[in-house]
This record gives C-alpha cells, sequence and structure tokens, in this order.
C-alpha cells in the first residue's frame, strides 16, 4: 500500500510541476546566472584543486541548485493546507508517509532534470568532466532535495504562521551556502574558516562532487560525502515521517 | 442504533500564553440514519469535535466510536466509515474536477478503471457531469461545494461530516444542498453530522440538534423540544432558543423591549 499510495502522490504533484513548465525552468535560472557571469571570472585564477574552473565551480552549482530549490519545498505545503487539500488527503486511508515521499520524490525528479540542464549549459561553457562524476553528481543532488524537502514540509506542517516560513528558510540556506564553500573551494580561505566549514554538512557533499568531476571515485572525501549524505537523509525522513504521521495539520 | 458515541470527549491546545481547553468534553450520540445539527457560537469547539471524529485530530482525552470503530484504536476504520467536507473545502483550484475525482477514488483504493467510472457517476448524481474537464478553481461556489461533497461520497460513506457546508453560498445552493442531503439520508442511510451557523438551516434540516459551548454540550433534542424547554413555546423562534442556551444575551423571551 505505501507504493500504490506514493506512486499516486507522486504523480498527481508530477503533474502539478509538468503543468507549470515556467516553475520548472525558473529554478535553474539563479545557478545559470552564476554559470554565465560568475564562472568566467574564475577560468584563471589558481583554485587549488585539480582540473578546470569548471569542474570546481560546477559541483558547487549543482548542490546550491538543491539547497536553494527543495528547502523552500514546503512552501506549497502551506498553500495547501489553506486550499483544504492537505485535511481532504489526510482524511482518506492514504498512507501518511506516502504523503510526504510522493511529494519528496517529485521534488528529487524535478531537481535532477534541473541539474540536468545546468549540466549541459555547463557543458558549452567548457566544462569537461568524466560521464561517471556526472552521473554521481545528479546522484548527490537526488539526496540532498530529498532530505531539505522533507525538513521543509516538516517544518510546513508545524508552523502556524507562513509568513515567517520565508525568513526562517533564508536565515538557514544563506549561512549554509557560504560556509559550505559552494562558490569557492573552502581549502582556499584561512584555517578558522575551513575549520568552520567542516561542521556544516554539505561541505562533505560538495568536495565529494568535486572529486567525482576529476574522476577520483574512490578517495576519503568522496567517502566522507557518501556518508554525510546518507544520513543527513536517514535523519531527515525520519523527521519528515514523524511529522507526517502526527501532525494535526 | 448508534452510529457515533463520544465519552468526555476533550482537548486541549498547548499556546505560549498557556492550555488552551477548545473541547472539554463532549459526550453525545448520533443514532445511524439521522441528521444531527452540531450549533454553537463561534469558538465553542465544533470544527475542533469534528476534525477529532474524522482523525484529523488527536483528542487528549475521552474516547469515541464512529461506526463500530474506535477512533483511537483503529482510526484506519474509522477513515473508511467517514467522509468528511471542511470550511475550506479541499480542491486544488488548478486541477480538473475529474482529475480530483479519480484521485480520491484511487485514495480510497479503487482500481483505476473503477476510479474513473465512480468519478463519473458522482459527477452525474450531484451534477456535475458538465463541469469535469473544467478546473476546480472555475467553478461557482455552489459547483465547488458539490465537488467537495462528491469527493467526500467517493467510498459510500457511512456518516457525512459536514462543516458549515453552505457558508457563502447563495439563497438557490443552499436549497439545493439541502435536498441534497435529506437525499443523501432518505436514499443512502447515510447518517449526516453538520455545523452550521445559519439557524434556518438547522431548524429545516435537523432531526435532532446539539448545541454546544465552551467545549462542552449545552443541550440537545429536537428542534421543536428545544423550543419548548428554551424559549417557552413550540413557536418559538431557533434563533431565541440558541440565545437562551448559549446566554448570549441577557433579554429573556417575555420582557418587555427596552426603550431606544
Amino acid at each position: 500500500m505505501l507504493f500504490h499510495d506514493t506512486a499516486l502522490v507522486y504523480g498527481r504533484y508530477l503533474r502539478q510541476s509538468l503543468r507549470s513548465r515556467f516553475a520548472l525552468l525558473f529554478g535553474v535560472l539563479m545557478p545559470l546566472l552564476y554559470l554565465f557571469f560568475f564562472g568566467p571570472l574564475l577560468t584563471g585564477l589558481p583554485l587549488g584543486g585539480r582540473g578546470s574552473s569548471w569542474q570546481v565551480l560546477v559541483p558547487g552549482l549543482l548542490l546550491q541548485l538543491g539547497l536553494f530549490g527543495a528547502s523552500f519545498a514546503g512552501f506549497s505545503i502551506i498553500l495547501e493546507k489553506g486550499q483544504g487539500v492537505v485535511e481532504r488527503l489526510r482524511v482518506t486511508p492514504v498512507s501518511r508517509l506516502a504523503l510526504l515521499l510522493g511529494r519528496v520524490l517529485r521534488d528529487a525528479t524535478v531537481f535532477v532534470f534541473q541539474a540536468v540542464l545546468l549540466v549541459l549549459a555547463a557543458v558549452a561553457m567548457g566544462l569537461r568532466a568524466p560521464l561517471p562524476g556526472v552521473l554521481i553528481g545528479f546522484a548527490f543532488v537526488a539526496l540532498l532535495t530529498v532530505s531539505l524537502a522533507s525538513l521543509s514540509y516538516a517544518l510546513a506542517m508545524k508552523l502556524d504562521t507562513p509568513h515567517s516560513f520565508g525568513p526562517a528558510i533564508n536565515a538557514l540556506t544563506m549561512p549554509s551556502m557560504l560556509l559550505s564553500g559552494l562558490m569557492l573551494p573552502m581549502s582556499l580561505g584561512p584555517a578558522w574558516l575551513d575549520a568552520l566549514s567542516h561542521l556544516v554538512p554539505f561541505r562533505y557533499l560538495v568536495d565529494a562532487v568535486r572529486d567525482a568531476y576529476v574522476g577520483s571515485y574512490t578517495s576519503a572525501p568522496m567517502l566522507y560525502g557518501v556518508l554525510v549524505a546518507v544520513a543527513f537523509t536517514a535523519l531527515s525522513v525520519t523527521v519528515g515521517t514523524r511529522v507526517f504521521r502526527t501532525a494535526g495539520a | 442504533m448508534a452510529l457515533i458515541t463520544t465519552t468526555g470527549l476533550s482537548r486541549t491546545f498547548r499556546t505560549k500564553r498557556g492550555p488552551v481547553q477548545a473541547v472539554r468534553g463532549i459526550d453525545l450520540t448520533v443514532r445511524e440514519g439521522e441528521i444531527l445539527g452540531f450549533l454553537g457560537p463561534n469558538g465553542a469547539g465544533k470544527t475542533t469535535t469534528l476534525r477529532m471524529l474524522t482523525t484529523l485530530l488527536a483528542p487528549t482525552g475521552g474516547s469515541a466510536t464512529v461506526a463500530g470503530h474506535d477512533l483511537a484504536a483503529d482510526p484506519a476504520g474509522v477513515r473508511r466509515a467517514c467522509g468528511y467536507v471542511a470550511q475550506s473545502g479541499g480542491a486544488d483550484p488548478q486541477i480538473t474536477v475529474r482529475e480530483e475525482l479519480v484521485t480520491q477514488g484511487r485514495l480510497y483504493r479503487l482500481p483505476r478503471a473503477r476510479a474513473a467510472e465512480r468519478a463519473e457517476e458522482l459527477a452525474r448524481d450531484l451534477d456535475l457531469a458538465e463541469l469535469l474537464d473544467r478546473p476546480c478553481g472555475a467553478l461557482s461556489g455552489g459547483q465547488r461545494r458539490r465537488l467537495d461533497i462528491a469527493m467526500a461520497l467517493t467510498h459510500r460513506p457511512r456518516v457525512l461530516f459536514l462543516d458549515e457546508p453552505t457558508t457563502g453560498l447563495d439563497p438557490g445552493s443552499r436549497a439545493d444542498l439541502w435536498e441534497l442531503v435529506r437525499g443523501l439520508r432518505d436514499e443512502h442511510g447515510t447518517t449526516v453530522f453538520l455545523t452550521t451557523h445559519y439557524l434556518d438551516e438547522a431548524d429545516a434540516l435537523s432531526d435532532r440538534l446539539v448545541v454546544v459551548d465552551g467545549g462542552v454540550v449545552a443541550a440537545e433534542g429536537t428542534p421543536s423540544a428545544l423550543k419548548l424547554r428554551y424559549a417557552g413555546s413550540v413557536d418559538a423562534s431557533l434563533q431565541d432558543t440558541f440565545l437562551a442556551i448559549t446566554g448570549r444575551t441577557a433579554t429573556p423571551a417575555d420582557a418587555a423591549p427596552v426603550a431606544v
């Protein structure tokens, strides 16, 4: 039943995404702007990594896409609460977990699709990276999206004051982006900043994807990246599940 | 036979300013095939009670059974037995009427083909057949309400909960909805539990009334029994009866009007 219900909820929300094609493409706009107008600034700079500056920047932009996009996923639940859709679904025998998983899997689909567009644009700009590495990058985007969207939906279900949702998410995503070295590798910075960034889980993800983009699939950063991504996903989905099972929303 | 029984059903919300007892202890019985009007002033706990009886909100005290299923022990059984129409409705304005009805059928575990058939049946019964391919957001208030009810009837529930179903509807749509509710009971034996602020509606539609105030049952009985007991005459208006029960006015029914 969980599978049946998840597929049903996934279909409902995927169709919703497909109806608003504009929103579907708009999400990729911010990382594209970085790619076009920030990327060329880096081509001659010593970034300390292997490979070209594109192999450093594009992994960061992929995770930025997931970070900003998925964190705001909860907005849709706030709207649906107002329309009564959430209660109407919850009064049926549908699995509570499926109401979360269907939505979260839709988000993963949408953001991986946007990630593909971003990588295609990056290839046009000069990115050259091994295909397995690029695919590993998409897997990390999917895990990050699933985790952050779960937390975002959980927060939105709990929150009684919708207007505080946006500021709360902004207050969390901006420092996360700056401290995880999505734009430039943290190893370029002073030791204290590098140390601080190790407290942000996304730091491990971006390091792993940068390794994947230069073909290092068995490095220590890759191992840490996989462990952190899987643990963070497990934790976030657990939190989301608890909220969706009990929420009086 | 009692279809719904509650004993001391209560709900306390924890807020920053301390606990708020929205429902203090509701004891009531709803008989099978009955149309029950659930009345009370704003904030009396009507919607909270409905949300508890439909498993949307866990009670903090007391117990209830709906169609033989215990609310705490068998919420899935309660969900199969009841349909619920919230004040806000529950359709996504972007989605077509057909897609919402089919999805609802699938949520109640109907196979795909059967869900499509059921959507057609419901659309026919609720006069939505012409509107199946319109987005829900394009429907009028009365049409929206019929769609909400159609969704709630997907699985032919034994009890239908309606939370202020006619609020915001024009007189014609209200009259249609009354007919619909009576028809459900007369033709399918569906038990209907409805809240309303329109006392003429409660009077015209309900077999029995339960008046709640301050989170407890303040009075219950047939409309005429309540009129006789609280307003002094079976010919009294339900308005006066309601005010006498809830103490919202200091004027007794027979007092001389105060000079203006």
